[in-house]
């Protein structure tokens, strides 16, 4: 074991922020171009030389593990190596230095790569048409149910529910929710959507079947053409999560398995950057049937020219302000482009490989749940570390000290103490082997180290229920706190 | 497809013979077989292609643009870059495990801070998609508040951000009304407010500066007339560094998009959805939030809070399905803002001001136009009417090599002809030259 996080005691950007004693000298009416009772009196920011704060997030950013420290398998977030040529051509001025409402004569070479982006990923999602302006994963969700419901509403129908699995993300319930649909959780058999349960839940008011495919368990859901039949014969529409679409790309797509919708996770399949949250983008494909509800406005082509279509009177409308994230799609165009049709076959070859690989070699130190053959993710259990008074957490935080982003923990839920595993294809071999000497060897472990780690990081584990308790959001309101002498340590 | 030596002894670890072995689970009705897609390319041959590709966009450097409408063109110094650059920072995801994402977390925690100060909110969470998004959860985020089945919406908001709202609205069946703005001041019409404020209303959104351009002086007068209901502002969070703060004048939330804080245009995206609120409504809030708290050694720590809001533990009952936001873009503001600080940031603020002082009054003298349309003080936008048709003032100018403000025709017919023009400190003497000779040419 010889990683180490920098611990750096980094203060407050804030702390050497000084409140102005006497009035302020700056005269923010700017000689009366502003007046007097719209201007502020008092602005509390820090002004520091360039060197301090370049120093300050240097540092910081040493106190922060990412793909490019170490291996980072966090299940369901593809957390792949992200190619560096793709940050060079985000810098380019013909990418970052356009207006959104410029003239489409003036963004020719922006509306080219957004169109074909949306061609290239009707041909990976085995769909008919693609928008791009969801900003996230589950932004696309939501658009999608948004469809959804407009494509009822078109046939004269209110239908009132959705059903999902209970292996689903946290954001499908959430999105369908937002969009005013009621939620029905389908339990699992054996980890996989029961056909039969699934045939009694469906009825004349189920509007839509969220899924991923393969699922969180990292399982392959063989029946998804019956289920497919069971939605579509009953009137309702199947929704693809495509979270997991890393696993089977040119192998199967959303359509080929009669999918009516889906999304695609830039920010995982295609390798964008995950930037510490985002951004992300979550386009969204369908079938030609739903075509017409698509978000405005639509990018036409014409003999080599493109244009704006916003008269699309069956349009859902707007998701997002604009085309949605437009540099996340130029990363992601590149790294179609420089994969290429057999490469990115190859992603989701390696994806499944390495995921079964290293399945195959912790499945005897922990406990492996449901059927062996994975796709790009499996779950453990880590039910039999509780003989030792541990829980999967105190395991996660230890592989921090050996210098492993921990994977996916407690999710999904249907599994008891869930480690959620997900290595990518660009993981090497090796790679592989020293995380399961590492798992291997915090097994053998006194407990204790578990129960106290991490050690390495620069912070050692959190009081996270002090931090609910004291609400405390901002520099400011930290001082505040302790000038009245209820906070701090 | 060739394996390499280390795949092949991994599938014999496996037992298996080929890949395809490991695909067998996939049945056969649903296989395809591969992608039709070009072979990939060389990261050499990739730069060229996307360099030919994006070169033929006019970029706001090779022609004087005078775009706003809620994305700014403003300078990003170098050392933004290099802060935003750390590939810690850009490769790392959602600070689940916060022992080991510090640096993230405290820089988010940052963002907060600058937030919060700026608009003098509670609590501003750790990002959402952009302003429209954000106007979409704060209509959502009222009803959570206040009830009622209607949230009005001052007509003098982007017509983008309306549409987006009006989707947000829709999925809870939320009616979504507007109030006029006075036709002199473009500020928020206090009469016709007044007669729409009933029992069933959510809440009132308005802008200070609005989409045309005016900064609102009633703000007071509007909390007052809202009562108890749901006051939602929106800012352009640079202007602040001059303006009283919505929290100053009781909004319950506040919204905005802090791409001004160095995030290039990007043709519109990645932005980031500034959203505050009181304390009093943290727990209906949407998005992460980033929280203050001790390790077991007593050191100062940051952590996402108050997380049974979210999807992944509350699911169908959450605030928000937000999971996935733009943390690095809230990374980006508090970097910009650390490094312009309080000074810079009031210099630039000031420069914009007296930019836009300085083009409308030059565009006012152009004969046929009118600048600012409305009378009220402006922060870096305002209208441009003119009796010349505003498709043909936009084609002309294009012709000369400038692209000049967005045209309004569509969206505010009671406009007449005219069109928003927004100018920033990227803009020089030459730039604004060039777009009045190009409109004298014009006659």
């Amino acid at each position: 074991m010889t990683y180490h996080q920098a611990v750096h005691e980094v203060p407050s950007i804030f702390e050497n922020c000084e409140r102005p004693t006497t009035a302020d000298k700056f005269d923010p009416t700017l000689g009366g171009k502003l007046p007097d009772e719209i201007v502020r009196k008092e602005l509390n920011l820090p002004d520091l030389p360039e060197r301090d704060v370049v120093k300050h997030f240097i540092n910081l950013s040493q106190m922060n593990f990412g793909v490019d420290n170490g291996f980072y398998p966090l299940g369901s977030c593809t957390m792949k190596y992200n190619p560096k040529v793709c940050d060079e051509i985000v810098s380019m001025r013909t990418v970052t230095d356009i207006h959104p409402l410029q003239d489409p004569s003036t963004i020719q070479g922006a509306l080219k790569l957004m169109y074909e982006l949306e061609q290239m990923l009707c041909e990976i999602g085995g769909v008919d048409a693609v928008t791009l302006q969801p900003a996230a994963g589950a932004h696309g969700e939501f658009t999608g149910i948004h469809l959804v419901k407009a494509y009822h509403e078109a046939n004269g129908e209110t239908r009132k529910e959705v059903i999902l699995p209970d292996t689903a993300h946290g954001t499908n319930p959430a999105s369908a929710a937002m969009v005013g649909y009621d939620v029905l959780d389908l339990p699992s058999k054996e980890g996989c959507v029961d056909v039969e349960a699934l045939k009694a839940a469906v009825s004349n008011d189920t509007a839509a079947f969220m899924l991923t495919n393969p699922n969180t368990l990292g399982l392959f859901e063989k029946n998804v053409r019956e289920i497919a039949g069971i939605l579509h014969d009953a009137g309702a529409l199947l929704y693809y999560d495509g979270a997991n679409l890393n696993a089977i790309m040119g192998k199967t797509s959303p359509g080929k398995m009669d999918f009516d919708i889906v999304h695609f996770n830039l920010h995982k399949t295609f390798a964008t950057p995950h930037g510490g949250g985002g951004p992300g983008a979550g386009p969204v494909g369908v079938k030609k049937k739903l075509e017409e509800f698509l978000p405005v406005p639509r990018i036409v082509e014409n003999k080599g020219t493109y244009s704006l279509d916003s008269d699309k009177p069956k349009s859902i409308g707007k998701v997002r302000a604009f085309f949605g994230n437009y540099a996340v799609f130029v990363r992601a165009y590149a790294y179609i482009k420089m994969q290429g049709g057999k490469g990115l076959v190859s992603v989701s070859e390696n994806a499944v490989l390495n995921s079964n690989y290293l399945k195959e070699r912790l499945k005897g130190s922990f406990e492996l749940p449901y059927d062996p053959l994975r796709k790009h993710e499996f779950v453990l259990s880590g039910r039999p570390l509780k003989a030792k008074g541990l829980r999967t957490l105190d395991f996660a935080k230890r592989l921090l000290d050996y210098g492993f982003h921990a994977p996916t923990i407690y999710f999904p839920i249907i599994v008891d103490e869930a480690i959620m595993i997900e290595p990518t294809e660009t993981e090497s071999r090796e790679t592989l082997d020293a995380f399961v000497d590492a798992c291997e060897a915090i097994l053998k472990e006194d407990p204790e180290l578990l129960h106290s780690a991490p050690r390495n990081t620069a912070r050692r584990r959190l009081d996270e229920a002090k931090a609910a308790r004291d609400m405390i959001f901002s520099w400011h309101a930290y001082e505040k706190k302790l000038q009245s002498g209820t906070g701090g340590q | 497809m060739a394996l390499s030596e280390c795949s092949l002894e991994m599938l014999q670890y496996l037992k298996l013979k080929s890949v395809d072995e490991l695909f067998k689970d996939i049945p056969k009705e649903v296989r395809i077989d591969g992608l039709r897609l070009p072979d990939g390319l060389s990261e050499l041959e990739l730069r060229r292609e996307l360099e030919t590709m994006m070169g033929v966009n006019k970029t706001a450097s090779s022609q004087p643009t005078f775009l706003g409408a809620g994305v700014y063109h403003h300078f990003i110094p170098a050392a933004v870059r290099t802060i935003v650059s750390r590939g810690e920072f850009i490769t790392s995801y959602t600070p689940y495990q916060p022992e080991i994402s510090q640096g993230m977390l405290q820089s988010l925690f940052e963002y907060q801070s600058f937030m919060a100060e700026l608009t003098a909110m509670d609590v501003v969470n750790s990002s959402m998609y952009d302003a429209s998004t954000a106007l979409g959860e704060a209509v959502l985020m009222s009803h959570r508040i206040s009830g009622g089945d209607t949230f009005l919406i001052s007509r003098a908001v982007s017509p983008e951000k309306k549409d987006v709202a009006r989707t947000y609205a829709r999925g809870a069946d939320i009616k979504l009304v507007d109030v006029g703005y006075d036709p002199h001041t473009g500020q928020v019409d206090l009469a016709d407010l007044k007669s729409k404020v009933k029992d069933n209303i959510t809440g009132f959104y308005f802008e200070t500066p609005n989409f045309l351009g005016p900064i609102e002086t009633q703000a007071d007068e509007i909390r007052g007339i809202l009562g108890n209901k749901t006051v939602v502002v929106g800012v352009n969070p640079m202007s602040l560094a001059l303006l009283r703060p919505p929290g100053d004048v009781g909004a319950d939330i506040v919204i905005g998009d802090a791409q001004v804080f160095g995030t290039p245009m990007n043709l519109g995206g990645p932005m980031i959805g500034i959203f505050g609120c009181k304390s009093e409504h943290v727990r209906k809030m949407p998005g992460r939030i980033i929280g203050l708290t001790n390790d077991i050694d007593g050191k100062l720590a940051y952590c996402m809070t108050l997380q049974t809001r979210e999807q992944h533990i509350r699911r169908s009952k959450a605030t928000s399905n937000i999971c996935t936001n733009e943390a690095l873009v809230a990374l980006t503001a508090a970097a910009y803002l650390s490094i312009v600080g309080k000074s810079g940031l009031r210099e630039i603020a000031a420069k914009n001001v007296e930019n836009m002082h300085s083009l409308a009054t030059r565009i006012n003298s152009v004969k046929g136009f009118k600048a600012p349309h409305f009378k009220s003080a402006h922060f870096n936008e305002f209208v441009v009417s003119s009796d010349l048709n505003s498709d043909r003032v936009h084609k002309e100018l294009l012709a000369k090599g400038v692209h000049g403000g967005l045209v309004l025709d569509r969206f505010f017919p009671e406009l007449k002809h005219s069109a928003l023009y927004a100018t920033t400190e990227m803009h020089t003497k030459a730039d604004h030259d060039k777009l009045i000779a190009a409109l004298e040419a014009i006659r």
